[in-house]
């Protein structure tokens, strides 16, 4: 991983911004492709998620429903990468956070100035004390995070299907959990907008009205003020420094005084406690419950796509969590509306981030092709600096 | 009780056999020095082409072998990142992860009216199980329902691994080419200084690890199962992962873990049995082998000494 960051970072700005604009494209074009061959109009199946994303004030909406708890788990990845590891685990750390918010949010009984708080940082207390687990590993038994945190996810997933059964959580005669009180609750306006008078009042303000239809919430703000904490955390903090000095170069660190062990947890802690908040806002904002998963539901493994995607950067992972959270919304439109199957946006996703995964391609096509600029521009790295050997 | 025992060995051994394959794949691949961390998502591919192919063909082993053919594509793209445009190993693997399952999905949706699942082979098209005639009908310890043929009486997909797992060996410890193979993960440059094409033997590595892992995933939907379904895979792509480096990078050691994490899924089915009268809830018996697989790891050190990878393994190379 560390190979791409530095790579990234030997590049100019406008030039990674070209190489990520250039990836996204060829992912829409590879998507194209795609439909073309199974049958279907790629214009018409773009021009439907197109008007899908924006076509309603609630359209809207939706997208940003879906984007807040993929920017929260897509920081949580770009923290982790940030200092050299790699979270594979937000999937897991999501649904601990998630868990927590549902236990804390029925069960405690607070006024709602008091309740919400206490859910969203249970909710990061618990993502962030599953994410640790893997960077203690790491850091006092050398498991590589990748497998750790994978393991961790499954265990996430059992754990929540188990918790929702047990009496004290199960809702009778459901397959999911006790909803959350209403104090807890951050949908703007959620009780009120079902009342009578709330009902009234959306048919007579239809802009506002539609938009209310969506479970409209406050995720959106968390993830927002998320992305400048982890900014100001990375680059304007001692801590944001001894993280990234680990995730540059372990030995140098060591040598500088860093505790390098302590440096691990700390920082997967802090990345879990991301997604642990992405699964506090999915709860409070849209489902007051959890679900028995019969399979992982994608929001961490999004979440790695967001963090490419955006370069590893605060600000990059919340333009590509709004693309994404279109994509994903988007996505779900055309198959009723064309039958073309919705996984076309993990095809989609997965060519973005494969033509991300390679730089040198572009590099090596501008080289052989539009060479008539002087400078060599290989971005390729000197053979020392291949990045440390990643024993996956 | 002894019928007991082999239920366990044998549905062990049937559990272990995807993940055979698949560590088998990642083995050949990492010692090429190419991570492939896109197991999963080749192993869910060739899963889907295999159940797919294998009911419209109505033959299993055509399945297999597109099982096979769809894992190798996708490994072709990731050794065209990872070796000839030199991108991140990981990164590639990732992408790789979401593309196979969304192409599987996709073209199920095609294939089967929308649906997700493949429709289910006939139980006469799965692939076979060769020793059945064998064990006459009974319970006796060398018919079908003792001792002897719950635990031998098994798909062949099973015996091919085994063969497999010395086949690999061979090739790679007694062969020229096994020996080159390893060269290049252990040290590019001075490979390439002998005159062996790097590119090649790497390209070649990272082909038969994903047509591995397809066979692994056709393993899984042709014959521990009859058909393909979203949540089929589950992780096993990583699980071949962490048995081939708990396996030390090694095929007879890949195997071993595998088998492993087969037997911890093999108690956690018979301990799930409500015959058997073990009051665990299933979603604690589902996470034995994640458990076990931590653990394991957590050890590692202790008990297998220091491991480390092929050297060059993740690094690009840089034919000078």
């Amino acid at each position: 991983m560390s190979q791409l960051l530095r790579l990234r970072r030997t590049l100019k700005f406008p030039r990674a911004l070209g190489l990520t604009l250039i990836s996204i494209v060829l992912g829409f074009f590879v998507g194209a492709i795609v439909l073309l061959v199974a049958g279907y109009n790629p214009l018409e199946a773009y021009g439907i998620m197109i008007f899908g994303v924006f076509g309603l004030p609630r359209y809207i909406s939706y997208t940003i429903i879906i984007a807040a708890p993929l920017i929260l788990t897509g920081l949580s990845v770009t923290f982790a990468f940030r200092t050299g590891l790699f979270n594979i685990g937000a999937e897991g750390q999501f649904i601990a956070g998630s868990i927590a918010a549902v236990i804390v949010g029925h069960f405690v009984r607070l006024p709602i100035i008091l309740h919400v708080p206490l859910v969203f940082v249970s909710a990061m207390v618990a993502g962030a004390l599953w994410g640790s687990i893997s960077g203690f590993l790491k850091a006092r038994y050398g498991v590589h995070e990748v497998i750790s945190t994978i393991m961790l996810n499954w265990l996430a997933l059992y754990m929540n299907n188990y918790l929702i059964k047990l009496p004290f959580l199960h809702r009778v005669g459901t397959e999911a959990s006790q909803k959350i009180q209403d104090t807890a609750r951050i949908d703007i306006l959620g009780v009120w907008k079902t009342s009578p008078e709330g009902r009234e009042w959306r048919m007579e303000n239809p802009f506002w009205g539609d938009i209310l239809r969506s479970e409209i919430n406050l995720g959106i703000l968390f993830a927002l003020i998320a992305a400048m904490v982890v900014w100001y955390i990375i680059n304007r903090t001692t801590l944001g420094y001894e993280l990234r000095a680990v995730g540059y170069n372990q030995d140098a660190a060591n040598y500088g005084g860093i505790p390098v062990k302590k440096s691990m947890t700390v920082s997967m802690a802090i990345a879990g406690a991301l997604a642990g908040a992405a699964g506090g806002i999915q709860i409070m904002g849209v489902t007051q419950e959890i679900t028995v998963l019969a399979a992982m539901e994608g929001n961490g493994f999004d979440g790695i796509a967001v963090s490419l995607i955006g370069a590893n950067t605060p600000i990059g992972v919340v333009l590509s969590g709004f693309l994404f959270g279109a994509l994903r919304y988007g996505g779900t439109k055309i198959q009723p509306a064309l039958g073309a199957p919705r996984e076309l946006i993990n095809i989609v996703m997965g060519t973005i981030v494969y033509f991300i995964a390679m730089p040198n391609l572009f590099t090596l096509l501008q080289e052989r092709y539009f060479s008539w600029k002087k400078k060599r521009l290989d971005i390729s790295l000197p053979k020392e600096a291949g990045g440390e050997s990643k024993n996956v | 009780m002894f019928n007991d025992l082999a239920f366990i060995i044998g549905t062990s051994l049937m559990y272990s056999t995807p993940l055979i394959y698949t560590a088998l794949g990642g083995t050949i691949s990492e010692n090429g020095g190419v991570v492939n961390i896109g197991l999963e998502g080749m192993m869910s591919f060739g899963a889907f082409m295999a159940a797919a192919i294998g009911f419209y063909s109505g033959n299993p082993w055509i399945g297999f072998l597109a099982g096979g053919l769809a894992g190798m594509s996708l490994a072709l793209l990731h050794a065209i990142a990872t070796v000839t445009y030199r991108a991140d190993h990981v990164v590639s693997g990732i992408a790789l992860n979401f593309l196979g399952p969304g192409l599987a999905l996709f073209l199920s949706r095609l294939m089967f009216e929308g649906a997700t699942m493949t429709r289910p082979l006939d139980l006469t098209n799965k692939i076979p199980q060769p020793l059945r005639s064998f064990f006459a009908e009974g319970n006796g310890p060398f018919q079908r329902n003792g001792f002897f043929g719950i635990i031998l009486n098994q798909y062949a997909t099973v015996y091919l691994v085994f063969f497999l797992v010395a086949l690999v060996w061979f090739f790679l410890y007694r062969t020229r080419f096994g020996l080159r193979l390893r060269s290049v993960g252990e040290h590019p440059e001075a490979a390439d200084s002998l005159g062996i094409n790097v590119f090649r033997m790497k390209y070649i590595a990272v082909l038969l690890s994903g047509a591995m892992a397809g066979f692994g995933g056709a393993a899984m939907s042709i014959a521990v199962v009859s058909r393909f379904s979203p949540t089929l895979i589950s992780g096993q792509g990583f699980i071949a992962l962490a048995a081939m480096i708990f396996g030390k990078w090694k095929p007879q050691g890949a195997m071993l873990a595998s088998l492993m994490f087969g037997f911890a899924q093999g108690l956690a089915i018979y301990l799930g049995n409500p015959r058997v009268g073990v009051n665990v809830p299933g979603e604690i018996l589902s996470m034995i082998p994640y458990v076990l697989t931590l653990i394991i790891l957590i050890f590692q050190g202790k008990l297998l000494g220091r491991t480390v990878g092929p050297r060059a393994l993740g690094k690009p190379f840089y034919k000078s």
